[in-house]
């Protein structure tokens, strides 16, 4: 099977942080300066940026289906894949991941062992870059697990106090539910090789296959299973405040923004697309879910004294409003979540990554120790105030168009849930506010008073994703058109296998149907009828191993 | 110059990017002058766009400009594009005019402030905000400028951060904000669900498709955010706090504009609210009770920025009584006649906080008259355009409220007669204490500290004599005041440049007729006029001379009602509890609690079978493996039977 793009863009994005990582590990500590390792790590991931902007470049908006596709046979026998092609539901999250880890290499370094240290990032890059490009299910999963090894380590040997048992939950709740979804990836093959006689793991070629009610309710219980304890999404979600505390600065970043999309990413590619029926049939749960999550991780802040912490539940409710939006399952709803995944990684790093520079200031989170920074440090103040507004949802700035379209679209499919998260929104603007009060108001004590400001370098380092909150908040259009076509295949995907009939005026629109310049072999863009299952002969699924 | 109509808006988003990026540099006063040059040029443009608007001829003067598409998902397609009528044209003027007014007196107020090139950072963006909210076409860009003057009130209130007073304040005002906002966002969601379109245009052309219960519902939606923002019952604590700001700030946002935003909207849904009888009579109800409510607080109240607080919330209550009863044209009146008055009012008191260095207590000033003779002339000029004396403004644009409410509502009619009286009272006593009467700031100690409502301000010791405010301060002192007096021939209905000739198009057949006889006008007239000056003259003979009346201060209206203190008992305190409760007992207890118990079980089970008991992660690790093996041979024999 030859491969549709004539230079496999996505396949580079993987490799170039993987070798990287060698490199960093097999360039020995005294044989370079210091300051080498470091300086390798950035110039890797730069590069990594500029291939994510090629690849942003190469791809066609308005079209909804896979772009980019690499396809290659790896594990002939067990039908595995070396599939890559990304969409518009997947590209931002790219574009995210290459902008955020040069930032964090750059503006939280390690305190010790940097090479090490930068060594596991590149590995936690290319891990997630894997992921979110991967469209074999045992490639994702193979990436999907391998960022947990340099999370593991990166909380394990760079963290705080706890950071032990910080770890050691993360890895074992994260573990126990890739449990499920591996027991879940197998079952879904075996179901559709019993249905067509193919072996495959591709997911355009899975998505068609036909389960049972209960069969896929198990299965899409056993995908997200996997998948909420990685975003985490309530009640799964007790190890993320323990982790997301403990961990180095840039682990607490990666994780948030860029780790925790993976179980919402996971959601909505791998179980609308695998299990419409049953995402639909649960999708009340979900919503219940989410909304719990909304209302209670926002509670659960307000009592926070932590500034971590507190930024770890804020996290659990914005994960709440992507789970919100995705469950909505229509056009608006999902495009708001897909956005809202960009939006939030951009706006949590940043409040992370300036609540790290505080820490390397005054050695403490706690916000009962802090007082009047805004009076010595002014900058920082008027920074963090930008990524505050954001996550609160003023208009103007990022956080905002997410959150209007995923309660947009849920208002319009299920009411009453958007009412209540709607209600969410104001708690937001308490903890944060009184978050910033605490920290920034007031008279500063004669240790406050001496706090450094921003220097010119860290300011350098936060302005790309000040200027990108300002941007995607005032126009969000050319992400939206990228974001949208994917989208509204994925819902008329749902619609058409749970037959919904969607209320007039409401359908989405037809995506384009002009072919993209590397017409894509992958292309999910017309819905095969589900193979009949006793027939046993290949149906048409687009490829014979 | 139509086309040009963004430029209103961007010019204070240039001067505001030009005070973020090099107002320190620029510094004190030449900050201040950039800051309000941009805002004079926004309201030339303004000028402009106004005289190209006079010349469309059509039975409704409306111009649209599409800027950019915003948010395009689907069919929801929400653009950034403007709107101009003559509704949103008089809310420019006014709103550019003023504020330019009030910046150039900013540049006097916060000469020596640390931060005074961040003020008029923010000022500007408060402009921006403003003229976006009035200008949106469509409910999402009202929305935007209507959360951006929410964060720019939040900024403004609590610029002096180092004090927690303020720094509190500014919370609170954005909370209550925030509580209104979801109750307009809720407003947006139902529109879109009812008519796919959030354009005005499109949603008023399609207002039989809605039905009318949902009507009532979005315009009730919409009223929450309303109350919020306007600080109405039942959101209206925030306002008195918000007076922590520093006095332009309460002038501008706090009496103005910001607060103002509620009446333009409520105007701008006009064929909403008309298709809603219901919603509409809640309106008019809301308005009245907190015209009343406010007023009787603002006549026990010691500070004097508190005092005017108050005022405004009354006065606001008198323009949602108008729109609730229809007379849309008289709460625009009543709007821009108050912008003048109340503004004026504010840069007075401001003038007289300066001169004092900083008291704000009434109790400690008196016989101002004679040390700052300009400011007493101009205040007294608002003072009795606000109490509604013949012929300044106030009286014109109140007796239009009343008029029509007598028409609409006569028991409401009741209540806005009294809390005229009240208005015309509370705003003597103010006048009498603070500029007749003896000198009281000289003496050593505050006679009446600690009395009053948390956050106001006292100053120990004697005050040095006062002095008149500079130049720069007072100008825009005497322009308002000529404007506060005159606004009134807005009213005059023969001419050309009449209100009512200008506006009404916008409203067409949703704006209320009264049909009252020219005799009932008369008479109306002649009670609003009696009551005005009566009252005037009871409030100024009581308080002229003497300061302590604590028959005339009940603790309870001191106390603003105890709204404060019921909100705490019953929201605050019981969600802070629900919050820690969360935190300390429901998360670490139940659900990590239900982890940590099957991850024992599992070690228990575990210890039981195998003696391996290490505790390291690949022990872990192994167990999932073999429960995934277990599970998957579950799995798969399940498989093969079916």
């Amino acid at each position: 099977m030859a491969t549709s793009t004539p230079f496999p863009y996505l396949t580079v994005l993987v490799l170039v942080p993987a070798i990287g990582a060698v490199l960093v590990a097999v360039i020995p500590r005294h044989a370079v300066a210091a300051w080498f390792h470091e300086a390798l790590g950035v110039a890797v991931t730069v590069v990594t940026l500029c291939v994510a902007a090629v690849v942003a470049f190469k791809f066609k908006a308005g079209y909804g289906g896979f772009q980019l596709v690499s396809d290659h046979m790896w594990a002939k026998d067990l039908g595995i894949h070396w599939s890559l092609g990304i969409d518009g539901i997947s590209l931002f999250l790219v574009l995210l991941t290459a902008v955020l880890f040069p930032l964090t290499i750059l503006g939280a370094r390690a305190r010790r062992d940097p090479r090490s240290f930068v060594g596991w990032l590149l590995l936690l890059e290319a891990a997630c870059m894997g992921s979110f490009v991967s469209l074999d299910l045992v490639l994702f999963f193979l990436f999907f697990e391998l960022t947990l090894v340099p999370a593991y380590f990166l909380i394990g040997g760079w963290g705080y106090a706890r950071r032990g048992y910080a770890a050691i939950k993360f890895f074992v709740y994260t573990f126990a539910g890739s449990a499920f979804l591996l027991v879940g990836i197998l079952a879904v093959a075996f179901i559709h090789q019993s249905q067509t006689g193919v072996l495959t793991f591709e997911l355009p070629a899975l998505m068609h296959t036909h389960f049972s009610g209960s069969e896929g309710v198990l299965l899409f219980l056993a995908f997200t299973a996997a998948f909420a304890v990685k975003a985490p999404i309530f009640p799964f979600h007790t190890w993320s405040p323990d982790a997301y505390a403990e961990a180095p600065t840039a682990g607490s970043v990666l994780m948030v923004a860029v780790m925790a999309k993976l179980g919402t990413y996971g959601i909505i590619r791998f179980d609308l697309n695998l299990f419409p029926q049953a995402s639909r049939t649960l999708a009340p749960l979900l919503l219940t879910l989410a909304v719990i999550g909304i209302v209670y991780g926002a509670l659960v802040a307000c009592a926070q004294r932590d500034l971590k912490r507190l930024l770890a539940y804020s996290s659990l409710a914005q994960i709440g409003f992507i789970a919100l939006g995705t469950f909505a399952l229509n056009s608006q709803g999902l495009s708001g979540g897909v956005l809202q995944m960009v939006n939030h990684g951009l706006v949590i790093a940043t409040l992370f990554i300036l609540v790290g520079w505080i820490y390397e200031r005054r050695a403490t989170w706690q916000v009962s120790s802090l007082k009047g920074l805004q009076a010595p440090a002014p900058v920082l103040a008027g920074i963090f105030t930008v990524a505050m507004m954001a996550s609160i949802g003023v208009p103007g700035l990022n956080g905002f168009v997410g959150e209007f379209l995923i309660l947009i679209g849920t208002f319009v499919a299920h009411r009453w849930w958007a009412v209540v998260a709607t209600g969410g929104v104001i708690v937001a603007a308490v903890y944060l506010l009184w978050g910033y009060q605490q920290v920034f108001h007031g008279e500063p004590t004669a240790e406050d008073a001496k706090t450094r400001d921003l220097s010119w370098n860290e300011r350098l380092i936060v302005a790309p994703l000040i200027i990108l909150i300002v941007l995607l908040g005032v126009f969000p259009k050319p992400l939206l058109d990228r974001i949208t076509p994917s989208v509204n295949q994925l819902v008329v995907h749902v619609d058409q296998v749970t037959n919904t009939r969607i209320p007039a005026g409401l359908e989405p629109r037809p995506v384009a149907a002009a072919t993209p310049r590397h017409a894509p072999s992958l292309a999910i863009a017309t819905p095969r009828p589900p193979a009949d299952p006793g027939s046993g002969t290949a149906a048409p699924t687009g490829r014979t191993p | 110059m139509l086309h040009v109509t963004y430029l209103i808006i961007l010019l204070p988003l240039v001067g505001f990017t030009v005070q973020l990026l090099g107002g320190r540099r620029l510094g004190d006063p030449v900050a201040g002058w950039v800051a309000t040059s941009f805002i004079a040029a926004s309201f030339l443009v303004s000028i402009g766009v106004y005289l190209d608007l006079l010349m469309v001829q059509a039975p409704v003067r409306t111009y649209s400009q599409n800027l950019w598409t915003w948010i395009p998902v689907d069919r929801l397609q929400v653009h950034a594009s403007l709107f101009v009528d003559p509704l949103s044209m008089t809310m420019v003027l006014f709103v550019t005019g003023v504020s330019m007014l009030i910046h150039l007196y900013s540049v006097g107020y916060m000469k020596g402030d640390r931060d005074f090139s961040k003020f008029f950072l923010y000022m500007n963006l408060f402009v921006a905000s403003m003229l976006i909210l009035v200008l949106g076409s469509n409910m999402v860009v009202t929305y935007l400028g209507w959360e951006g003057v929410g964060a720019c009130s939040y900024w403004l209130v609590s610029f002096w951060f180092t004090r927690e007073s303020a720094a509190s304040a500014g919370k609170k005002a954005f909370v209550y904000n925030r509580i209104g906002d979801a109750g307009f966002l809720l407003a947006i969601f139902l529109t879109y669900d009812k008519v796919h379109s959030l354009e005005y245009s499109t949603v008023f052309a399609n207002i039989d498709k809605i039905g009318s219960a949902d009507v009532t519902a979005i315009c009730l939606l919409l009223l929450v955010g309303v109350v919020g923002k306007s600080a109405q019952i039942p959101l209206f604590p925030w306002l008195a706090d918000a007076m922590e700001g520093p006095t332009p700030v309460s002038a501008l946002i706090h009496a103005a504009t910001m607060v103002t935003a509620g009446v333009y909207l409520l105007c701008r849904v006009n064929p909403l609210l008309h298709a809603s009888p219901d919603a509409a009579l809640v309106v008019a109800i809301i308005g009245a009770a907190t015209a009343f409510v406010a007023a009787t607080i603002a006549c026990a109240q010691n500070d004097i920025k508190k005092v005017l607080a108050y005022s405004t919330v009354s006065q606001l209550g008198y323009m949602f009584l108008a729109i609730g009863c229809g007379a849309y044209e008289a709460a625009i009146f009543l709007m821009v006649a108050h912008a003048f008055f109340k503004g004026l009012l504010f840069l007075g008191s401001g003038s007289v906080i300066h001169g004092l260095h900083d008291e704000q207590d009434l109790k400690r000033m008196g016989n101002l008259r004679a040390y700052m003779p300009i400011t007493f002339i101009t205040f007294a000029v608002g003072w009795l355009a606000i109490a509604a004396v013949p012929p300044l403004s106030g009286f014109w644009a109140k007796g239009d409220v009343l008029e029509n409410t007598w028409a609409a509502h006569p028991a409401l009619w009741a209540v806005g007669v009294v809390t005229a009286g009240l208005t015309a009272y509370y705003m003597s006593r103010l006048t009498g204490l603070a500029f007749f009467g003896k000198d009281r700031w000289s003496a050593e100690v505050a006679i009446d500290a600690g009395d009053d409502l948390p956050g106001a301000h006292h100053s120990e010791g004697a005050i040095p004599e006062p002095h008149e405010s500079v130049w720069i301060m007072t100008v825009p002192l005497w322009i308002l005041a000529f404007f506060a007096a005159v606004a009134g021939v807005m009213a005059i209905s023969s001419s050309r440049f009449s209100l009512a000739s200008w506006i009404d198009p916008v409203f067409g057949a949703n704006l209320y007729n009264d049909h009252l006889s020219s005799a009932s006008v008369w008479a109306l007239a002649t009670i609003d006029g009696v009551v005005a000056v009566v009252f005037v003259a009871i409030g100024l003979r009581l308080w002229m001379t003497r300061a302590q009346r604590p028959a005339l201060e009940a603790a309870f209206l001191r106390g603003a009602w105890y709204i404060n203190e019921l909100y705490d008992a019953v929201f605050g305190r019981p969600s802070e509890r629900l919050a820690a409760f969360c935190a300390d007992v429901v998360d670490p207890k139940v659900i990590d609690g239900a982890v940590n118990g099957v991850a024992s079980a599992v070690r228990g089970s575990g210890a039981l079978v195998r003696r391996t008991q290490t505790g390291y992660v690949r022990n872990y690790v192994l167990g999932i493996v073999v429960g995934t093996v277990f599970v998957l041979g579950f799995m798969l024999t399940r498989l093969w039977w079916s």
